[in-house]
Formats: structure tokens, C-alpha cells, sequence
């Protein structure tokens, strides 16, 4: 009796705090479907931006349910199905050029519907961290990268792990704000081995 | 204002220059020439073809908006329209951005097509005029210059809009896994020397709201927080938002929620 007069009380308190004028009508989860219905009625496919784009995979889904944040089962699920996706080189070597892997990274091109879907995609990589000290305009979104080799060392696995990260961020942390450049096909292995070396090739920039 | 304009040029140049030139100079470059130019806004000039615009006799109906419009706050009344939207307008049944219900009302009212309004509704860097649609908004816009921004989201309706617009802002998708708080959800970050404004906090949100709609250096032309939300998209790598759609009013309800009781200081300068 004492439960029933307990729910009936916080049923009370729910109903005047819905109709409590300023409030949230519904829930989270009732905004999310609303918000998806309105994305899916009001947008449209335009240059290479396809309307398919705009379904969530199941990444994109764990992270939107759960505010980023998904459970832990879900969250090692996810992760281990990406990490088996990554395709690393066949010819098991990481280094690339860090000369082309700096003009990858400066670049912020690609999978715009103004840009077109024939060119090679950038890596957008200033956009986000601080990389070459010589490059003084960059972003803060992602953690600073300067001397990324210098303090890892340059070993075969942690070349691996680097290539690994860069071509699917997800793989290890699962709602990661970086892009997954491998899996989603804007970087292909030259592009990401390019990358890998300026930021462990001990003679780039990065690392001096 | 000739000195203006070489300084805007030279300006031009070194903003959309090579990354380098994009320094913390440039910044401070460009806030020293915003200061400047706030006695001679270029914003002006499109806020008077506004006010001819919203008092010509126009389109089919041969009606003009002066007599026909109400943007919520009586017919043919501007002052403080735009502080006071999104709104919901009973007679079209939905929450209404001012651009949206500007179009609303010239479809409505004056018989004009909404697929002709649609067909180019922002100025593209050749074009040497901006839209009808673009000079009435200024217009509008100048209506509610210096007043606090004040969208009532004490209405259940608004508060729907301003609600699914902060969970379209949190919609990760798409080839990059973006949303709008990708950039947008923090403090303090930057996309190269760019600040990005953290909409969830009214800090953030007023610096997303003002300036629109706001002349933008870069190509020289006069936008609207429509084209705003375009571009974001555009830039998060999805596809577009119709325009004048309940998505995009929803976006700036968010944005206009959360800037509640900050200053409006008119149409402006955008980079």
C-alpha cells in the first residue's frame, strides 16, 4: 500500500512536471525519433552527399542512443567488430613518405557535396591537432600529436597501432570523435602509411 | 568607406589565403576591421532593399507584406520579429524560423511559388545581388536591432522544436560519423584557427545567433542563419537541409533557445 502510495505520488509529480509549461513534453529517447523523422523527411541527396548517408550504422547508433556513452557489452562488441575490419598492408612495412603524409595531413578536401567525389580526400588532420610545429593554424578538437613518435618510440607495433587508429578510430575507442579514414574509405593504405610516418619516422618534423 | 573596401579586400585575401596567414593576427585583424565598420555596416544597403522589398506591392496578389505579413507580433509589424522567433504561427500550423515564415508569407500572401523562392535561395560568390528572400530577413532583422533575444519557449510547440533541434544537433552520421556537437558541444576548441562556439551553453549560443544575417567577407555576400545551417551540413559531410524546412527552424530554435535574454545587435560581419 505504502509502494502504491509511493508510485501514485511520483506519477503526480511526473504529470505536473509534464504539464508544467516550459518543460520537455516527452522524452530523450522521443526527441531522438522525432529528430530523425524530421532529418529523414527534410534533407535530400546532393552532389556526392547521397541521401543514404544519413542512416546511422551501428556505430553511429550505439553512440546516438546512449549519448555517446554506450554499456560496456555493447561497447566491446562494437569495437572488436571494427577492429576486425581493419585491413592492414599486406606487405606488413607502415613507413611511408612523411614529406607526402605533412600534405595529407594539411589537406582538409573530401566527401563534401561540393567537392567532387573523383578527387583524392584529405586527411583534415590540422583541422583537429597540432602536428609539424612549423604549422602554427591548428585545431584543438583532438589532442596535440607534436612529438607523437619521440615519446612512443617507433616500434613495428607501435607503427601498427598507429595505422590501426588512423584507419579506424572506433576500433578502439568506440564513439570517438575522429572519422575512421581506412573503413570509410577516404584514406586508402599509401595515404595511411604517408600519415603513419609523420608521426613516427624519427626524421619528420613532428618528432625533432 | 574607400578606405573600407581596400581594407576589406586585403582582408579577403589574407582570409582565405594560404593556413599560414591564418593567424591569431587575422583574428584580431578582422575584430579591429568588424569595430570599424559597424558605423558603415555593408549590412545597410541590403536592409534598405529589405524595407522597399516588404513595401512593394509584389508577386500574383499584387499585395505587399507591409499589408499582408505577420511575423507574430501584428500585421505588417517588424519590431522585434526576428528576437522573437522561431515562433508558432497558428495559421500555418507550425513553429516558423522569420526566413521560413518571410517565404511563408510571400507564398501565401503574394502568391509567389515556393519552388521559384527555393530554386536560389542564397547568394553564390559570382552573384552580384543577394535574394528578395535574403534582403527582407536583413530588413526584418534591422527591426529588432539592440533588443534581447526572447523566443517563447514557455510554448509546448517551440519547446518541441527547440527539444528535437538539440537532438538533430547530437545525430551522429554519415561518411565522417559527424554531428553538429562534434564541433559544437565543447568549450574552448577550434577547427584550425577557428573558435567554435559551444551551442549548449548561452555563451556559445549567442556567438552562433549573432551577426546573421550577417555579411561575410569571404566572396563578399549576405547571408542568413539559413545558409548558416546549410553550410554546417555541408561541412559535416550530410546531405542538405531543404530549405525553409522544419529541420532547419528547429537548428535555429536550439541556437535562439539557448541565446534567450542575450542582446541581438542587428544584421553584421561574418568572415
Amino acid at each position: 500500500m505504502k509502494t502504491l502510495a509511493m508510485i501514485s505520488g511520483v506519477a503526480a509529480a511526473v504529470a505536473l512536471l509534464a504539464g508544467c509549461a516550459g518543460g520537455p513534453s516527452r522524452s530523450d529517447a522521443e526527441y531522438r525519433q522525432l529528430a530523425l523523422d524530421t532529418i529523414k523527411r527534410d534533407f535530400q541527396a546532393k552532389g556526392q552527399a547521397k541521401y543514404d548517408r544519413l542512416t546511422a550504422d551501428e556505430v553511429q547508433q550505439a553512440c546516438n542512443a546512449h549519448a555517446n556513452n554506450p554499456p560496456a557489452d555493447l561497447v566491446l562488441k562494437l569495437t572488436g567488430a571494427q577492429f576486425a575490419g581493419i585491413k592492414l598492408p599486406a606487405d606488413n612495412s607502415y613507413l611511408g613518405d612523411w614529406k607526402e603524409g605533412e600534405k595529407i595531413a594539411q589537406s582538409g578536401r573530401g566527401f563534401t557535396w561540393s567537392d567532387k567525389a573523383t578527387d583524392p580526400a584529405g586527411g583534415n588532420c590540422y583541422n583537429c591537432h597540432q602536428i609539424g610545429p612549423q604549422e602554427s593554424s591548428f585545431g584543438t578538437l583532438g589532442p596535440s600529436l607534436l612529438g607523437y613518435g619521440k615519446t612512443r618510440g617507433n616500434s613495428p607495433e607501435m607503427q601498427k597501432y598507429t595505422y590501426s587508429k588512423i584507419y579506424n578510430s572506433k576500433a578502439f575507442n568506440l564513439c570517438s570523435e575522429m572519422p575512421r579514414f581506412g573503413h570509410a574509405g577516404a584514406l586508402n593504405e599509401t595515404q595511411i602509411k604517408h600519415l603513419v610516418a609523420l608521426l613516427l619516422d624519427p626524421a619528420s618534423p613532428v618528432n625533432k | 568607406m574607400k578606405s573600407h573596401v581596400a581594407l576589406m579586400a586585403a582582408l579577403s585575401v589574407a582570409l582565405v589565403g594560404p593556413a599560414a596567414a591564418q593567424t591569431k593576427d587575422a583574428n584580431a585583424e578582422f575584430e579591429k576591421f568588424r569595430a570599424e565598420m559597424e558605423e558603415s555596416s555593408p549590412a545597410e544597403l541590403f536592409e534598405a532593399r529589405g524595407e522597399e522589398l516588404w513595401k512593394a506591392k509584389r508577386g500574383p496578389n499584387k499585395v505587399s507584406l507591409a499589408e499582408s505579413c505577420d511575423l507574430g507580433q501584428g500585421l505588417g509589424n517588424v519590431e522585434g520579429a526576428y528576437v522573437r522567433t522561431p515562433r508558432y504561427f497558428a495559421d500555418a500550423d507550425a513553429v516558423m524560423d522569420i526566413e521560413r515564415r518571410l517565404v511563408w508569407c510571400m507564398v501565401e500572401k503574394q502568391g509567389f511559388k515556393f519552388e521559384d523562392i527555393a530554386k536560389k535561395p542564397f547568394q553564390g560568390a559570382n552573384d552580384n545581388n543577394a535574394p528578395d528572400i535574403t534582403n527582407l530577413v536583413t530588413y526584418v532583422a534591422s527591426g529588432s536591432r539592440n533588443m534581447k533575444f526572447d523566443m517563447p519557449l514557455h510554448d509546448a510547440k517551440v519547446r518541441d522544436a527547440f527539444e528535437t533541434g538539440k537532438a538533430m544537433a547530437a545525430y551522429r552520421a554519415g561518411p565522417y560519423d559527424f554531428s553538429c556537437n562534434t564541433c559544437h558541444g565543447t568549450d574552448g576548441k577550434r577547427i584550425r584557427m577557428q573558435n567554435l562556439p559551444n551551442l549548449a551553453t548561452s555563451e556559445g549560443a549567442i556567438r552562433g545567433v549573432q551577426g546573421w544575417p550577417g555579411y561575410r567577407m569571404t566572396g563578399g555576400v549576405m547571408l542568413t542563419s539559413q545558409w548558416r545551417m546549410n553550410d554546417c551540413f555541408r561541412q559535416q559531410r550530410f546531405p542538405e537541409p531543404k530549405y525553409a524546412s522544419q529541420a532547419v527552424t528547429n537548428l535555429i530554435a536550439y541556437m535562439t533557445g539557448n541565446a534567450n535574454g542575450q542582446l541581438y545587435k542587428g544584421p553584421g560581419i561574418k568572415r
